[in-house]
């Protein structure tokens, strides 16, 4: 049997989820189903599965969350819902139980965070409760681990005896003959197309578009329903939507009333407020979050990753040491062992060695959000964003984009609208992330050596400017439409759940190994081979005379314009798609010099003028095949990738040429 | 009055929900429906969105949006 876990947002879904189904889970895969959902075995029942939905407050056809629940309970046919409630936020989340309930899928209600409700001397009636509501109810405290055996055998129950709800009617009056005479009129076709009459019914007395095109009504059919919401709007004296939301809310301030004993104020929401004195002062807030995000970026990148990705460098360095002199040693091919160690080796460990940094920055980001920080850090932003044609919730995947593109692009999971999530993935990559900080410190030192923090921060300033500028360019253009509306609930402050924070960072390991080990993995073996093999593949010893230098000096006319038309450039700048690192090895193995020799040699390439040039085209290009995959993966859309990795080459390349041309001017 | 103009601290009822399509069924979806009282808790820091306390939790939404709300004259 199959389950579908439904609720609300910050009502610890993914806690319940975590704890139903163990480590026994992975991302599911539904035809027709856009949004990434995880499904998971219930621990226990080895053939019942469960499946993480959306976190959703409504089943409108406005959000593209709340259109694939909707789609996936209707379409998937699951066998039950599991629908998680916040008990210290009873009234809201009850709105999304009515509407389930009319799907008259067998469900039950998860009361989770009752341990807080009783903590603070509150009491919920169950039993009315469940009397009212016409669905078992089982009380739990998902963070605590209380009541999940209950809930998993009653859900089990419930689903295996099809079980559904027993009451679908909450309303009287106008409401209740409206729905009524519309479900009579339009069960023929719900039937059809496997909806229940009375969910298509209530649904068209909202005015639900996509919903009536489905059931493809005759005119007469259509007038008729018209006539009923009319009839119904006349004698409420309000329309249609405001007139069910309001049915609803009504049903659910009398059932709370008669079965919810509040104690007035909980700790959690004092607590809340209190913090958020502070969090979102008038002043304070701003100061308080650079400090917060300096913090992290500091520790990410300076202490704690830097010391990890150190040692597993050397860890890998070692291996590779002792693979090299194993096969040396067994005599093996040299242009085999050139492949492993130069090729494999080389490749995949300069970017296995970004692991640690990439799990403890989203060890950090994953407290942020689960803490609930992270939706004050968009109500803060919000107005600053806006003027892009964002909203606030984009603000937090552009900061880590400074960090790494690739982390960035999946944070933008957590946006809710497609046009906002494809537009900040779109802006992401013009925040300049930290594996081009060894190219502009290597520039720098050679060209600029009396202005480098000047030039490095005018580059990061240059790259959110032009950040800023394609904002509006696209807002313009190709996401012409209104960014959804921003209204956002503010969650209690809460101590995440280690468990949950500690799966999610197993998660993103295991996606990074597997991209280090795939994607990565195979493009390093085409660069060593472009870079090993000449034109008529013969082993070249040096570097120069190899097809990936021919490459290199095919496309170097190209920069020529831009002030660095030398193959080595061209060259540095290829294997920079590999990893953005590499350029600076890159210059290093074609110059056949060390590290410190370095600036020297590249004087010899550049002139300050053309290395000024370099550095904005390196600021700007093409994100690296890791930052693409990632588009390629989060947008579900190889072109999409394609168009990221060429409009960013195209910015940069304009942006490069009119640095060198102006310049040329003055210079 | 609409809920913009409300002071921050204050409380007041809401009388309706206006405009039309995403952002209304949103707001009426949140909770914000008529009769339910609300309190302006604050507001950003760069003067805008604002932050409501009703129905027992937090909800935070833009003063543009805000003028679609109307709410009774007297604050409670």
């Amino acid at each position: 049997m199959m389950f579908a876990l439904a609720g609300n947002q910050n009502c610890g879904k993914t806690t319940l989820f975590n704890q139903l189904t163990g480590s026994n889970q992975h991302v599911g895969n539904f035809p027709g189903v856009t949004v990434e959902s995880k499904e998971g075995v219930i621990r226990g029942y080895k053939d019942d599965t469960v499946v993480d939905l959306p976190g959703i407050y409504s089943l409108s056809p406005y959000t593209n969350e709340e259109i694939v629940t909707r789609d996936f309970l209707l379409n998937q046919n699951p066998d039950g819902i599991i629908n998680i409630v916040d008990a210290t936020n009873i009234e809201r989340n009850l709105y999304l139980s009515m509407q389930l309930i009319e799907l008259n899928i067998p469900m039950v209600i998860a009361l989770n965070m009752m341990d807080e409700v009783r903590a603070n001397g509150g009491t919920i009636k169950i039993a009315d409760l469940q009397n009212e509501l016409g669905v078992p109810v089982v009380p739990i405290s998902a963070s605590k681990n209380e009541g999940i055996d209950e809930l998993i055998e009653i859900a089990v129950k419930t689903a295996r005896h099809r079980q559904r709800p027993r009451r679908q009617d909450f309303c009287s009056g106008a409401v209740h003959r409206a729905i009524h005479s519309i479900a009579h009129l339009v069960e023929d076709h719900a039937d059809r197309i496997h909806v229940p009459p009375r969910f298509a019914a209530t649904k068209l007395v909202e005015g639900d578009l996509p919903m009536l095109e489905k059931l493809q009504l005759s005119e007469n059919e259509k007038d008729m329903v018209e006539h009923s919401v009319t009839e119904m709007e006349q004698e409420l004296g309000t329309d249609r939507e405001a007139a069910l939301a309001d049915m609803r809310y009504t049903f659910i301030d009398r059932l709370c009333a008669d079965s919810v004993v509040k104690s007035g104020e909980s700790k959690e929401h004092a607590r809340s407020v209190r913090i958020d004195n502070l969090l979102t002062h008038k002043y304070l807030a701003i100061p308080i979050f650079l400090a917060i995000m300096m913090l992290i970026f500091w520790l990410t990148f300076g202490v704690i990753g830097a010391f990890l990705s150190d040692l597993l460098s050397e860890g890998i360095a070692l291996v590779t040491d002792a693979t090299s002199a194993a096969l040396t040693a067994y005599g093996i091919n040299p242009v085999v062992h050139s492949l492993l160690i130069d090729g494999v080796f080389a490749g995949v460990g300069s970017v296995l060695s970004f692991l640690p940094t990439i799990v403890v920055l989203f060890f950090f980001l994953s407290i942020l959000e689960d803490s609930g920080y992270m939706a004050r850090v968009a109500f803060v932003m919000d107005k600053l964003l806006r003027k892009i044609g964002l909203s606030g919730r984009s603000f937090v995947p552009m900061l880590i984009g400074f960090g790494c593109s690739v982390p960035a692009i999946m944070a933008t999971r957590t946006l809710s609208s497609e046009r906002d999530r494809k537009m900040t993935i779109l802006l992401t990559p013009f925040m300049s992330c930290s594996a081009k900080l060894p190219i502009y410190g290597m520039f720098t030192m050679a060209f600029f050596p009396k202005y480098r923090a000047l030039v490095m921060i005018g580059l990061y300033v240059f790259g959110m400017l032009m950040g800023i500028v394609s904002g509006l360019i696209l807002k313009g253009t190709l996401f012409h439409g209104k960014p959804v509306p921003f209204v956002m609930e503010l969650p209690n402050y809460r101590l995440p759940s280690p468990k949950s924070v500690c799966m999610l960072l197993w998660d993103k390991a295991k996606d990074f190994l597997t991209r280090a080990f795939t994607v990565i993995f195979v493009a390093t073996i085409i660069i060593w081979f472009l870079q090993s093999f000449d034109t008529r593949l013969n082993p070249v010893t040096n570097g120069d005379a190899g097809m990936l230098a021919g490459i290199g000096r095919f496309i170097a006319p190209v920069f020529a314009p831009l002030g660095f038309g030398d193959w080595r450039a061209s060259t540095a700048l290829l294997t920079g798609f590999t990893a953005k690192e590499a350029v600076v090895s890159t210059f290093a193995v074609l110059t056949g010099t060390n590290t410190a020799n370095l600036p020297v040699a590249l004087a010899g390439i550049f002139s300050p003028l053309a290395a000024l040039s370099f550095l904005v085209f390196t600021l700007l290009y093409t994100p690296c095949v890791a930052a693409v995959s990632a588009v390629r993966r989060e947008m579900n859309s190889g072109k999409a990738a394609l168009a990221v990795a060429f409009f960013q080459s195209a910015v940069a390349w304009v942006a490069a040429f009119l640095v060198y041309q102006i310049g040329s001017l003055f210079v | 009055m609409t809920l913009d103009e409300v002071k921050i601290g204050h409380r007041t009822k809401i009388i309706a929900v206006n405009g039309q399509g995403a952002l209304r069924r949103r707001l009426l979806d949140m909770g914000l429906t008529p009769h339910t009282e609300v309190m302006v808790r604050k507001v950003a820091p760069m003067g805008d969105p604002i932050e409501l306390h009703l129905r027992g939790y937090e909800l935070t939404l833009r003063a543009d949006d805000a003028r679609n709300i109307e709410v009774e004259e007297e604050s409670l």
